[in-house]
């Protein structure tokens, strides 16, 4: 922060670079204050709205709006699309839309502040940066899929369902943990 | 106290609503990010058993969050009733479970982390999110062919204490123990295979564990607050309400809301089996007193248009039922003036029924010819053939709280 305070220019080109700028990176906090921190965050969400928290649903929303605007008759035929759209319904008219707009803004913000903003590809040493992207929208395609036939993420199922108590989610999340175990010795070169 | 949730939207507005949705999830986006959750060699590490951020993070988060919401219902800042707790669809849950620990270490995010990576401008969190979009979009277009299985194990709002049917208190502590003895062992796996050295771990975590297991023992002692003790908290208001008469609603308004198509009426019943069979009204369901606090949890999840009445031969009874429902926050509950006597006195004809000579308080009034229980025309009278006239006391109040869905 200091190094855009320090510049007079108002330039916003100098600002963009100065934002992005290479900076030292910071080490990642303890991961017990990081959950402690979240557990608080969670608990606000409940206390201040009754709802947890949800990432999955907000993408969600996000396909049935661009399907809707694509084809409003086909959202209108199908069911699980028409609960969310069709009609007049807006389906970006939910509070876990905001909750994914703040989610990215949250992100951006502490990678910003942090020196963690920088353009990269999180791999493994053993495969290539193409291959990490291949492998990484096909694994998103599986979590997307399996997000919606559980009826929620990691955020929505295990730790707001979790905390809350409920079996389901306590049995997703221990499935989520099983399916990761299953696989993780048949494509350790992902990642080691 | 203040009310829980609160109502937002009368408060701040739609925007004002959405800016607090939106700070929450900044929040949550911002930890995420310092907790390194946009590093997916750093969480896909979880499954190899290097560096077990994941579990720390996710597991502290579950058992602040818990501790914290017992701990407030178990004061009374918050209402355990109206927190949304995602419904058990058991067998859906553990294959969509599976299929995602499966994209988890292929694609080495989940739908929030992969948010945050994109953010942060990571390329492999901006695939992993076009990936998911892509396959909610197949889910969306493929789940109503199986929507019988996707539907299926459906066990409504089911929580553990009442899955072990031991009081809420003792699991949470069961639960932040589990959670100690897991980052125990983490800490180990971790030595073991990510070759870290646990002793170089910050002793204030320590400080931390017994903290939480402090407040988790105070939270079980404590206890959750009973049905009499809700009730005790709100007595002086409702008790007006009583008083006012407002809450009882005539036998003609009723009729007109059983058909108001608009509306799910629910009729709960309280008398007794034998006055049950003898007559009651349409669609009633018979029910005991004591029986209705389990029962409210699932009240809870009728649709918003849903108006519950309570009846008894009088009102005594039904009146006790409403206190109940009201109790445990179940929304839009109205009492049968003069219960179903009275019901009889405006709908049966003379030969349908015999006034009994001899009744006390709280007994049936009339006599049946059979029990037919609710094959009597008086069980759901004519709309057409009566004049009604009454002053309407039923508003339909929208509830806030558990309709949301986590996410939904």
């Amino acid at each position: 922060m200091s190094n855009i305070a320090s510049t007079n220019s108002g330039s916003r080109a100098f600002f963009m670079k100065n934002l992005f700028a290479h900076r030292q990176a910071r080490p990642y906090v303890n991961p017990y204050l990081g959950g402690a921190l979240l557990g608080v965050v969670l608990f606000l969400a409940f206390f201040l709205t009754g709802n947890g928290l949800g990432a999955s649903g907000g993408l969600n929303r996000l396909v049935v709006f661009f399907e809707d605007l694509v084809a409003p008759g086909h959202v209108n035929r199908t069911p699980f699309l028409l609960s969310m759209a069709g009609g007049d319904k807006n389906p970006l008219d939910n509070w876990v839309v905001p909750v994914v707009i703040g989610t990215l803004l949250g992100g951006f913000i502490s990678g910003w502040l942090n020196g963690r903003l920088k353009v990269e590809t999180g791999k493994g040493p053993q495969i290539s940066v193409r291959q990490r992207w291949l492998m990484a929208f096909i694994g998103g395609g599986f979590m997307g899929y399996g997000a919606r036939l559980a009826r929620g993420c990691t955020s929505g199922q295990a730790l707001s369902g979790g905390a809350v108590l409920s079996v389901g989610s306590w049995a997703f999340m221990f499935a989520v943990f099983a399916g990761g175990y299953a696989l993780a010795y048949f494509v350790r070169k992902l990642w080691n | 106290m203040a009310p829980f949730p609160l109502p937002m939207s009368e408060l701040f507005t739609k925007f004002g609503e959405f800016s607090i949705y939106a700070m929450i999830g900044f929040a949550f986006g911002f930890v995420l990010e310092i907790s390194g959750f946009a590093n997916s060699p750093k969480l896909a590490a979880q499954f190899y058993f290097k560096d077990l951020t994941v579990l720390k993070v996710m597991f502290t988060a579950i058992v602040v969050a818990m501790v914290l919401v017992f701990g407030a219902s178990s004061v009374g800042l918050l209402d355990y009733n109206l927190v949304w707790v995602p419904p058990t669809y058991l067998w859906p849950g553990i294959l969509g479970g599976l299929i995602m620990g499966i994209g988890f270490i292929i694609g080495g995010f989940c739908p929030g982390t992969s948010l945050v990576a994109l953010a942060t401008r990571k390329l492999d969190g901006l695939f992993f999110t076009l990936g998911a979009l892509f396959g909610i979009f197949l889910f969306g277009e493929s789940v109503d062919a199986y929507s019988i299985f996707w539907n299926s194990s459906y066990y409504g709002r089911f929580t553990i204490p009442e899955w072990l049917n031991v009081n809420t208190g003792i699991v949470v502590l069961a639960v932040v123990l589990m959670a100690l003895f897991m980052f125990w062992g983490g800490e180990k796996l971790e030595a073991i295979f990510g070759g870290k050295d646990p002793r170089q771990a910050p002793r204030l975590r320590y400080a931390g564990a017994l903290g939480l297991l402090l407040v988790a023992g105070l939270v079980a002692v404590i206890g959750q607050p009973t049905t009499a003790d809700r009730w005790a908290r709100i007595a002086q208001e409702k008790e007006l309400l009583l008083n006012a008469r407002a809450v009882q609603v005539s036998p003609a308004e009723l009729l007109a809301n059983l058909h108001d198509t608009k509306l799910k009426v629910v009729i709960l019943d309280v008398r007794s089996e034998a006055d049950y069979n003898q007559f009651h009204l349409v669609d009633a369901r018979r029910v005991e007193l004591k029986e209705l606090p389990e029962m409210s949890k699932k009240l809870l999840l009728e649709p918003a248009n849903t108006i519950f009445i309570t009846t008894s031969n009088d009102e005594g009874a039904a009146t006790e039922a409403w206190k109940i429902l009201v109790a445990e926050s179940v929304p839009n509950v109205y009492i049968l003036e003069g219960g179903v006597n009275n019901w009889l006195a405006v709908f049966a004809g003379e030969e349908d029924i015999l006034p009994v000579t001899v009744a006390s308080a709280e007994s049936l009034r009339y006599d049946f010819p059979a029990a037919l229980g609710s094959k009597f025309k008086a069980a759901l009278p004519k709309l057409e053939e009566y004049q009604l006239e009454y002053v309407p006391k039923i508003e339909l109040k929208n509830k806030r709280g558990p309709g949301g869905g986590g996410c939904g």
